[in-house]
C-alpha cells in the first residue's frame, strides 16, 4: 500500500498520465496488447505507426472514448495523477473533463463560435467572466484575430484548418490537464498543418499533449517522446502493439528495436 | 507546291474530332427525348396542385371577408354567416394533437435513435410507429370514440385532439428519429470528448443539431392533421356555438372544425353553405401554408 503510493509520487514528479494495456478488445477483436507509456508533464508525446496498429485506440483508451464503442473491453490501468481511471467508481465524464480531445476531423458543434468555445464552460458550471475565457482559449488556438469580428457567426462557417483551431481552443477553454489529438491534422492542408503544428509547440507551456501522428515528420518536428507501434498479424488477427518508446530523437536516429529502425528509414508503412 | 501540302498534313492533327453538336444523332435523339419526357410528367405532376389552388382562390376567394372570421355558421336557409368557431375549433385541437404526439414522438425518437436502437423495444417501436403511418384515418377517430367519447359520453375537442395525436405520433417519431440519426458521428463524438453526460449530449447537442429535421417532421404532421375529417367526424362532430363563450372553454361539447365544415356545407343544397364550404377550404390551406412559413422562418433563424 505504502510501497504503492510511493510508487506513484516518484513517477508524480513528472508522469501525468501512465497507461499499461495488456489486453484491448472490441468484442472478440484483440485491438491492442502489451503496450506502456508514461505521459509526461509539459511534453508532447507522440503516437506513430503502420494503419491500424492501434494507436488511436491507446489515445481513446485514455480518456475512456472507447466507453462508447459497444464490445470495448479494457484490461490494464490508465493512472491519471496516481488513480486509475477505469477504477470502479470513477466516472468517465468527468475523466474526459480533465482529459480532453481533438478530433481528426474538425468537429465543431453547430452553434456560433463564441459558443462553441463556451460550451464546456457551461458546462461545467463556470462562474467567471465566459467572455474573457473565450477570448483566451481562441487566443491560445491562435485564432482570435481571424474571428474576433464574428464571433456570433456559425462555426461551420470557418475553414477546415480554422475549424479545427476552434475544436482546439474550445478543448482548452477549460483549462484540461491533458489534450489529446487523434491525427488532428490529417483533414488539414500543409499550411493549416503547419498553424497547428506551431499552436501545439506554444500550447505545450501549459499542457501536457499526447498526439497520435500517421506522419514521421510531424512527430519530428513536434514530439518530445515517441512511442512507435506496429501491428501483430501473427495470431491471425491484427494486434497493435508498442515496439519502442524514448526520446524522438532516439527513436529517430538511434533505434533498439530493428522494426523501428525499418519505419523511421521508410521500409514499410 | 506537292511538297508543301503534305508538310502541312503532317503539322495538322491527324484526324481534327468533331466537336459540333448533332442533333439527330442517335444517342442525342434519345436524350432529347428523355429530357421532353421528364418535363411533361414535371408539368403533370404540378397540374392538380395548381388547378386545386386556382378553383379555391377564384371559388372561395369571392366569399373571403372579415365576417368569415368572426361569425358562427349559417342554419338551412340563412344568408351570410361564416366559421370563426371552426377556425377555433381546428386551432384548439390541432394544438392539443401537437401537444401531446410532439413531446412524445420527439422523446420516443430519442430513445429510438441514441438510446437503444438495436433495444427489442425499438424494433417493436419503430415496426408500431412504421404500421401506424398507413393506419387510415378514421380508424384513430374510432379509437378516440371508444377512449374518450364512450367513457365522457359527449363528443368534444379533446377527443378529436387525441385522435389527431394519433395520426401526428408516428409522422414525428420516424422524422425526428432520422434527423437525430443524421446528426454526424464525429459531433456526437466532440460532445462526449468534452465531458457531457448522455442527457447533456442529447439536449445541448443532438436535438439542437436535429432541430430543423425534426421541424420538418412536425409540420408535416401539422398539416396532415390540419386536414383530416374522418377522424373527427367521430370525435369532435360539429356545432353551431363557439368554444368559448364568455372566456369560458365549453371543453366537453361537440366542437366544429374547418374540415367538418367543409364536408357537411359542400353536401348542402344551398348556395350560401356550399360557398361557404369553398371559403373554408382556402382558408384552411392557407393556415397550413402560413404555419409552414412561418416554421421554415424558425428554422433558419436557429440554423
Amino acid at each position: 500500500m505504502t510501497a504503492n503510493t510511493n510508487g506513484h509520487h516518484t513517477n508524480g514528479a513528472t508522469a501525468v498520465i501512465d497507461c499499461k494495456l495488456d489486453h484491448v478488445y472490441y468484442g472478440d477483436f484483440l485491438a491492442v496488447r502489451d503496450s506502456r507509456v508514461v505521459i509526461e508533464r509539459g511534453k508532447i508525446t507522440g503516437f506513430i505507426g503502420p494503419s491500424g496498429c492501434g494507436k488511436s485506440t491507446v489515445l481513446r483508451s485514455l480518456n475512456r472514448m472507447n466507453d462508447l464503442i459497444r464490445g470495448f473491453r479494457f484490461e490494464g490501468h490508465v493512472h491519471f495523477h496516481g488513480r486509475d481511471v477505469y477504477e470502479r467508481g470513477v466516472d468517465p465524464v468527468a475523466v474526459r473533463r480533465y482529459i480532453g480531445m481533438v478530433f481528426q476531423q474538425p468537429n465543431p458543434f453547430t452553434m456560433s463560435i463564441f459558443d462553441n468555445v463556451a460550451f464546456g464552460l457551461r458546462l461545467n458550471r463556470f462562474k467567471g467572466n465566459v467572455a474573457e475565457r473565450v477570448e483566451r482559449a481562441l487566443r491560445q488556438a491562435a485564432l482570435w484575430d481571424e474571428v474576433k469580428d464574428k464571433l456570433k457567426k456559425s462555426g461551420l462557417s470557418l475553414s477546415g484548418g480554422q475549424q479545427q483551431r476552434l475544436c482546439i481552443a474550445r478543448a482548452v477553454a477549460t483549462e484540461p490537464a491533458v489534450l489529446l489529438m487523434d491525427e488532428p491534422c490529417s483533414a488539414l492542408d500543409p499550411i493549416a498543418t503547419r498553424r497547428v503544428e506551431e499552436l501545439m509547440l506554444e500550447l505545450k507551456q501549459n499542457y501536457t499533449i499526447a498526439i497520435v501522428t500517421h506522419n514521421m515528420q510531424q512527430a519530428q518536428r513536434v514530439a518530445d517522446t515517441t512511442a512507435f507501434f506496429s501491428v501483430d498479424i501473427s495470431q491471425g488477427g491484427r494486434t497493435g502493439y508498442l515496439v519502442e518508446v524514448g526520446p524522438t530523437k532516439q527513436i529517430f536516429e538511434d533505434p533498439h528495436q530493428t522494426l523501428t529502425k525499418q519505419y523511421v528509414s521508410g521500409q514499410f508503412s | 507546291m506537292s511538297v508543301v501540302t503534305t508538310a502541312t498534313t503532317t503539322t495538322a492533327p491527324a484526324a481534327a474530332p468533331s466537336l459540333e453538336r448533332s442533333a439527330f444523332e442517335p444517342r442525342a435523339l434519345r436524350s432529347g427525348l428523355l429530357t421532353a419526357g421528364v418535363w411533361l410528367a414535371a408539368l403533370l405532376a404540378a397540374v392538380p396542385l395548381v388547378s386545386v389552388l386556382y378553383m379555391l382562390t377564384v371559388r372561395g376567394g369571392a366569399r373571403l371577408s372579415l365576417e368569415l372570421f368572426t361569425e358562427l355558421p349559417p342554419a338551412g336557409f340563412e344568408m351570410g354567416g361564416g366559421f370563426g368557431n371552426a377556425i377555433v375549433g381546428t386551432l384548439v385541437m390541432v394544438g392539443l394533437g401537437g401537444a401531446i404526439s410532439i413531446p412524445l414522438g420527439v422523446l420516443a425518437a430519442v430513445y429510438l435513435a441514441e438510446l437503444g436502437p438495436d433495444h427489442r423495444l425499438s424494433q417493436a417501436a419503430r415496426f408500431a410507429a412504421k404500421t401506424l403511418t398507413g393506419l387510415p384515418s378514421i380508424l384513430a377517430g374510432v379509437f378516440a370514440y371508444a377512449l374518450v367519447v364512450l367513457m365522457t359520453g359527449t363528443y368534444s375537442a379533446p377527443a378529436g385532439g387525441l385522435a389527431l395525436a394519433v395520426l401526428m405520433l408516428p409522422t414525428v417519431i420516424l422524422t425526428a428519429e432520422s434527423a437525430i440519426k443524421a446528426v454526424p458521428r464525429i459531433t456526437r463524438d466532440a460532445a462526449y470528448g468534452m465531458g457531457c453526460t448522455r442527457t447533456q449530449v442529447v439536449w445541448r447537442v443532438m436535438l439542437p443539431t436535429a432541430g430543423p429535421g425534426i421541424l420538418t417532421g412536425v409540420m408535416l404532421a401539422i398539416a396532415r392533421a390540419a386536414g383530416e375529417t374522418a377522424p373527427l367526424l367521430f370525435t369532435a362532430l360539429f356545432s353551431n356555438f363557439w368554444l368559448f363563450e364568455g372566456g369560458q372553454p365549453r371543453v366537453m361539447q361537440p366542437t366544429a372544425s374547418l374540415a367538418v365544415l367543409i364536408y357537411n356545407f359542400s353536401g348542402m343544397p344551398f348556395e350560401n353553405q356550399i360557398e361557404l364550404a369553398w371559403a373554408a377550404s382556402l382558408v384552411l390551406v392557407l393556415m397550413v401554408l402560413v404555419i409552414n412559413f412561418v416554421s421554415r422562418l424558425i428554422g433558419q433563424r436557429s440554423a
